[in-house]
């Protein structure tokens, strides 16, 4: 049977487990969610299950780092930034530890958990913490590559999760560098700037769409939002003299903000956003949720040709 | 306890509440009632019972202690100067700009603080995972935390407690600062955490209650607190908010409060000269 992103990242887990004694793992009653079960099963004096407790999940992650260890701590994305937002800022991210939170269930992917599970808020809120390096895996690759580079990071790292299903977009072989961004394919008119596993398959599909209508697009994975690769963009920004970018989140404070926050420094160029408009979640399946937050490479293109013509 | 060794660490204490008294005179304002509470605690736990070594701050073996209620830092800090953490001198840096010495507790910034705290009931859980990892490296140190009471409002030291006992994180140690006040008023107006050793028992814990100004009576706690080392342990200190300091003792205005040099030195003399009892 495929792999869902999950297994990889908990066979990633598994793996730096073995030569990496600090390695552990923290959830808050989503083992099997996450799953982290077969860690719990192969190290089980280094997992913790706190039950319904993501405060407390958090601390604990804080009190183990402060000790040396590097903690995994995972919830679904809602409670890993709104609802334990102050325990990661100071116990975590103030205290300069070295916690890595895992935010399950980006944006959309929620599907029929709503409204009430559905992150658009997440990268926004995290950006806003000093120094936080923020990770959002697009496939298997890039996932296993970026979560081992995690670990290696002292600091901390939010890591937004796609949990199940999968895909791949690179080679095995390919190198993925945190904080540098990949150009999945060159172009010289418009660049689809994307994160995640749904919105940076979906911008290779409006790159096909626009080609054939002529269209030279450029396509970059911006696997790491922060610190953002700011010199490719910068780049892009000249190269093309135009951007969208395609996010799977509000399209205040995530991506789109954090790509226009950096071109304001140096030359900005005409950007269009895809992502949530000022909207709350709410329930469907993907598609559904694709179509109603204009998530897809219809609109990707759509707004390509609409930041062309402002050129 | 014998009698020796009672005064020697009051006098340690009057040392330390002297130096913390003085450390927030000299800014002019601070948390001086709920840090003058816990003097005692302190004193026993760094002069009496921490392994901890001031040559070696991050030394692996040493006991820990999270000072969960971060707002008491001048007090520790007071404390660490008089154990050799750093020079006495620093302590009227306190929150000055660029000081080492912040009004909460920083473990990057100040040499022999274990855990950054001030976000009330984040540092319980702190300590928890602090106990875990010693726990994971085989070590067979003690942590320490020190939490207040109106800090025990927070539903995170309650998810915390759950877990310590779940984990059965034995070599745990907590206290509650019970000094009865909080920002806005007497707890038990406010928000009502009676009952404190029912609560903490019924999570699991080894529980005693004894009066935090008692150097004889903290010590036998936290002998039979590791008697019961297969629990974690819960001493609620009765204590006086602002203890020693006639400007601040009993009042809940000391929270955080203004406190001039000459009002300072005038406590410190009052402290002293033994006219303050408390």
């Amino acid at each position: 049977m495929a792999k869902d992103m999950r297994d990889i990242y908990t066979d990633t887990l598994l793996d730096l487990a073995k030569t990496n004694p600090s390695i552990c793992v923290i959830e808050a009653d989503l083992m099997n969610a996450t799953g982290t079960r077969a860690f719990k099963e192969a190290y089980p004096d280094r997992f913790f299950d706190v039950g319904v407790a993501e405060a407390n999940m958090v601390g604990i992650a804080s009190g183990l780092s402060a000790e040396g260890k590097i903690p995994f701590a995972a919830t679904f994305g809602t409670f890993a930034s709104r609802r334990v937002y102050d325990q990661f800022f100071l116990s975590a991210n103030y205290a300069r530890l070295n916690v890595k939170l895992v935010g399950t269930d980006p944006g959309i992917t929620a599907v029929y958990n709503g409204g009430t599970h559905m992150p658009f808020e997440d990268i926004g809120m995290m950006r806003l913490i000093p120094d936080l390096v923020i990770i959002e895996p697009c496939d298997l690759v890039s996932l296993e590559k970026l979560v081992r580079q995690a670990a290696d990071h002292y600091g901390c790292v939010y890591i937004r999760l796609h949990r199940k299903g999968s895909h791949t977009l690179y080679d095995a072989d390919e190198s993925i560098e945190l904080g540098k961004a990949k150009v999945l394919r060159d172009g010289s008119d418009v660049t689809l700037i994307a994160s995640g596993f749904v919105l940076v398959p979906e911008a290779l599909k409006a790159a096909e769409l626009l080609e054939a209508q002529g269209v030279s697009t450029a396509v970059i994975d911006m696997h790491t939002i922060k610190p953002l690769d700011e010199e490719l963009v910068a780049a892009y920004a000249q190269k093309t003299g135009a951007i969208v970018t395609c996010e799977n989140h509000q399209v205040f404070g995530g991506l789109g903000s954090a790509v226009a926050d950096s071109l304001t420094g140096g030359r900005p160029v005409p950007m269009e956003r895809v992502g949530s408009w000022n909207k709350f979640g709410q329930v469907g399946n993907l598609e559904y949720l694709q179509e109603a937050y204009g998530m897809t490479a219809r609109e990707i293109s759509a707004r390509a040709l609409k930041v062309i013509e402002r050129k | 306890m014998d009698k020796q060794l009672e005064a020697a660490l009051a006098a340690q204490a009057l040392e330390a509440r002297k130096k913390t008294i003085a450390s927030i005179g000299e800014l002019g304002v601070g948390h001086v009632g709920g840090a003058l509470s816990v003097i005692e605690v302190l004193t026993y736990l760094y002069f009496h019972e921490m392994r901890v070594d001031p040559a070696q701050p991050r030394w692996e073996d040493r006991d820990r202690l999270v000072l969960s209620k971060g707002h008491a830092g001048p007090a520790l800090y007071s404390i660490l100067a008089m154990k050799g953490f750093f020079p006495e001198e620093m302590l009227y840096t306190l929150n000055q700009g660029g000081t080492s010495l912040p009004s909460h507790c920083d473990r990057n910034l100040t040499t022999g603080i274990d855990m950054t705290t001030g976000s009330l009931g984040q540092g319980l859980s702190a300590a928890v995972g602090i106990a875990l990892a010693c726990r994971m490296d085989g070590r067979s140190n003690w942590t320490y935390a020190i939490i207040g009471d109106g800090e025990s409002q927070e539903g995170q030291i309650w998810e915390a407690a759950m877990s310590a006992a779940h984990f059965r994180v034995s070599q745990l140690i907590a206290f509650t600062d019970y000094n009865k006040m909080q920002i806005d008023g007497m707890t038990q107006e406010i928000m009502n955490i009676d009952n404190l050793e029912a609560k903490w028992l019924s999570f699991g814990w080894h529980v005693q209650r004894i009066d935090g100004h008692s150097f004889p009576h903290i010590a036998a706690s936290v002998g039979k607190a590791k008697e019961h080392s297969c629990r974690p342990s819960m001493i609620i200190l009765d204590t006086v908010k602002g203890k020693g300091c006639c400007y601040a003792e009993n009042k809940v205005s000391s929270h955080n409060m203004p406190l001039s040099r000459e009002e300072a030195q005038e406590a410190i003399r009052q402290l002293e000269g033994g006219t303050h009892h408390g």
